[in-house]
């Protein structure tokens, strides 16, 4: 059933068509506070209804650039573009786009339907026209019976909720979301995480997210971009930055994964070879790779996409490393197996514990073959 | 179980009984302190709590309750200048003789009623000036770099560390027609011939807010320290301009801070003494001045101790309503 209904929903990835116009343009954009530079020479494109997450660990510049685009921070040299109109030098309270903060900023001295008609009497709206878009935001975050409570009176998940509604209520034409989640314990937030996909969704604006998390990117963002010391390491669909890092750093950033540092033998159209270094073990990858033969690259392998075995593997001549068993972590759903090949490097493999734990096989200083398909490994050259 | 338990007990007493009567031993002084305390059903915590309430006590309750006392006595030229109010009659009766006429005094002469609104005028006046000179510093202060904070709040400070009769002796220097302010006012030619400022209100407006400013800056200052600067940037955010995000969260945040700092200048003063005497004229009338005449000048105890009297019921008063506001609007907020 729910193949189905995937397979028949076209795609929606604007970024990939050529005449798609975006609709938030970060142009050459440089910030530099003193000597330090925060951002250096970034240029992105946000399209309309994207869910885009800034991805990247702290000090990375990440925040800095969403400040940017709320009008809190104004560039040292480039332009900030949102919806065709230049706002790079256009103050904060005249910017089509609302911000929830990572503190939430809620205003301690208002009611929650205070705080959320705040924005809204700043437009000189209509009373009665105030009062409904308040009660509707409060039915959006299911609000509805703390309206007259002031944010101290709130839990952390409450005033969340209650800073999502502030932010949205103006209808901004993006929102953007300061690390929104960071407050909440694991579960909530990954309950919240849907909810915000869900309303992101229902209400069709265009959210820019910032955070360190990067489960967090993965579950709710249509692209990611990450960054590292003020550049933009790579901008990718979850997926894609996952299955295809551009760089080490990106794939050391996004989960776990084993590099392995070789040289190319042979390129082919559709495959390469590439000998791993201090040994024969050769390894092939599914996809072509963009070098010339006996340059040194690294092979990326992340350690779900690997099989450990005791005997060899029948095509065992390739894709294949022996080694020893020095660790196992045993962490309920999977185990995690610590490798050691023979010039010292440890290689991670997990594998899915589909037996009980007391039929494993595989035990302590037990000699093994790990291998892997050659789709599971990523040529990167940098 | 209930073995065990009872063996966990009996395992735990003598070891306990041990450590306390060496305790004994070594400290036998607070031993007994803290035996006495506990006989009268006093422990630690309501010790603790007894030490400011004794301070109270003795150091303000006690003294509140002599002026009360003089302020219903007759005035005598004695030592001490009033008349008992307790009197042994045939060694049998206590005499009570409770003299209003004080008080009725207070309202018959005009003095008495002009000296505490022209006292209250120039309080209120000298606060709202103090509170519209020490916010902007304050607000600076804290928005200031963090590291010249404290160099700041030093500077703030530092008067304390001249005695505030030098530098209301100071003031003279600067007020009078020949001191430093008309100096340079006649040399940059603003005026021709020098203003008559000491010895007018205007002086006393100038002692008090000079002297009473650090009073206002440093609640105020520690209130907007304290405040969240992203609030300023959310309300940006959502629309407003700076200027109005001031009046809309600023000031209403910094609303304690404000109450805290206005009534750190208006109580002391309602009652300042040394200001309009050194700065004020034979003109200025004001509450601290007419009591310090009664007392010195007149000898007239049991008169000043009314004027006292009345004096901290007219601050006591709005002090306690606005305690009480406070309260029930806190239920309220809660409801």
């Amino acid at each position: 059933m729910g193949g189905e209904v995937t397979k028949s929903r076209k795609v929606w990835a604007p970024w990939n068509e050529a005449d798609a116009k975006p609709f938030v343009r970060i142009e050459n954009v440089t910030k530099k506070f003193g000597s330090f530079t925060a951002i250096d020479n970034v240029t992105l494109d946000i399209y309309e209804r994207e869910f885009f997450s800034l991805l990247g660990p702290s000090g990375c510049g990440k925040t800095t650039l969403l400040r940017m685009l709320a009008g809190f921070e104004t560039p040292t040299s480039g332009r900030v573009i949102i919806d065709g109109e230049d706002m790079s030098t256009v103050p904060p309270h005249k910017r089509p786009v609302n911000m929830m903060f990572q503190s939430y900023a809620l205003f301690p001295h208002m009611t929650v339907e205070q705080n959320i008609a705040f924005g809204l009497k700043q437009d000189r709206m209509a009373k009665d026209e105030i009062t409904e878009r308040v009660g509707k935001m409060l039915k959006l975050v299911r609000m509805e019976k703390m309206a007259k409570r002031k944010p101290d009176q709130l839990s952390g998940g409450q005033k969340q909720r209650v800073a999502l509604a502030r932010s949205l209520a103006k209808k901004p034409k993006i929102l953007l979301l300061d690390e929104p989640l960071g407050a909440l314990d694991k579960k909530l937030r990954e309950e919240t995480q849907f909810e915000l996909v869900n309303i992101q969704e229902t209400l069709g604006i265009t959210f820019v997210i910032v955070t360190h998390d990067q489960e967090e990117a993965m579950t709710v963002s249509s692209r990611i971009a990450v960054m590292d010391h003020g550049y933009v390491a790579q901008i990718a669909s979850p997926g894609e930055i996952y299955e295809y890092p551009n760089s080490r750093q990106v794939a050391e950033f996004i989960g776990d994964v084993n590099i392995i540092e070789g040289q190319i033998t042979e390129i082919r159209s559709d495959s390469a070879t590439i000998k791993i270094k201090g040994t024969d073990v050769p390894v092939e990858t599914g996809r072509s790779v963009n070098a010339t033969a006996d340059e040194w690259v690294w092979v990326a392998i992340r350690p779900e996409k690997m099989i450990i075995s005791l005997d060899a593997p029948k095509n065992g001549s390739i894709n294949c490393i022996a080694g020893k068993v020095m660790d196992i972590g045993y962490l309920g759903k999977l185990s995690v197996y610590h490798v050691r090949m023979e010039d010292g490097q440890i290689i991670i493999v997990t594998q899915t514990n589909r037996m009980r734990e007391t039929e494993r096989t595989i035990t302590w200083d037990d000699l093994v073959h790990v291998s892997w398909s050659p789709d599971a490994a990523v040529v990167l050259l940098s | 179980m209930m073995p065990e338990q009872i063996n966990v007990q009996t395992d735990k007493t003598p070891r306990n009984g041990g450590g306390i009567s060496r305790m004994v031993r070594e400290c036998r002084p607070f031993i007994w302190g803290a035996k006495v305390c506990r006989a009268y059903g006093l422990q630690g915590r309501s010790i603790t709590v007894a030490i400011p309430y004794l301070w109270m006590l003795l150091l303000f309750m006690a003294p509140f309750l002599i002026v009360l006392k003089v302020s219903f006595s007759e005035i005598r030229i004695a030592i001490p200048p009033y008349a008992p109010l307790f009197q042994f009659i045939d060694n049998s009766y206590i005499q009570i003789t409770l003299q209003l006429k004080n008080y009725a005094m207070l309202f018959k002469d005009a003095l008495y009623v002009n000296s505490y609104l022209s006292s209250l005028k120039i309080a209120t006046i000298s606060t709202i000036v103090t509170l519209a000179i020490g916010y902007p510093i304050a607000y600076a202060m804290a928005r200031a770099p963090k590291t010249w904070r404290l160099t700041l709040l030093m500077l703030v400070i530092l008067p304390f560390w001249t005695s505030f009769l030098i530098r209301v002796y100071a003031w003279i220097a600067i007020l009078k027609p020949e001191g430093f302010l008309n100096m340079v006012l006649i040399w940059a030619g603003v005026i021709d011939k020098p203003l008559i400022i000491l010895h007018t209100d205007w002086a006393v407006y100038i002692g008090i807010v000079y002297s009473y400013l650090p009073f206002m800056i440093l609640p105020l200052y520690a209130n907007l320290e304290k405040m969240d600067f992203s609030l300023l940037e959310a309300a940006s955010d959502l629309g407003c301009p700076p200027g109005k995000t001031f009046w809309k969260i600023t000031f209403p945040l910094s609303m304690p801070g404000v109450i805290a700092g206005c009534f750190l200048v208006f109580i002391p003063a309602v009652g300042e003494f040394v200001i309009p005497d050194l700065l004020g004229g034979s003109s200025t009338l004001m509450i601290g001045k007419t009591l310090w005449t009664e007392f010195f000048s007149n000898r007239d105890w049991p008169l000043s101790s009314a004027v006292a009297v009345v004096l901290l019921l007219l601050l006591v008063v709005p002090i306690v309503w606005f305690q009480r506001y406070q309260a029930r609007r806190n239920i309220v907020d809660v409801v």
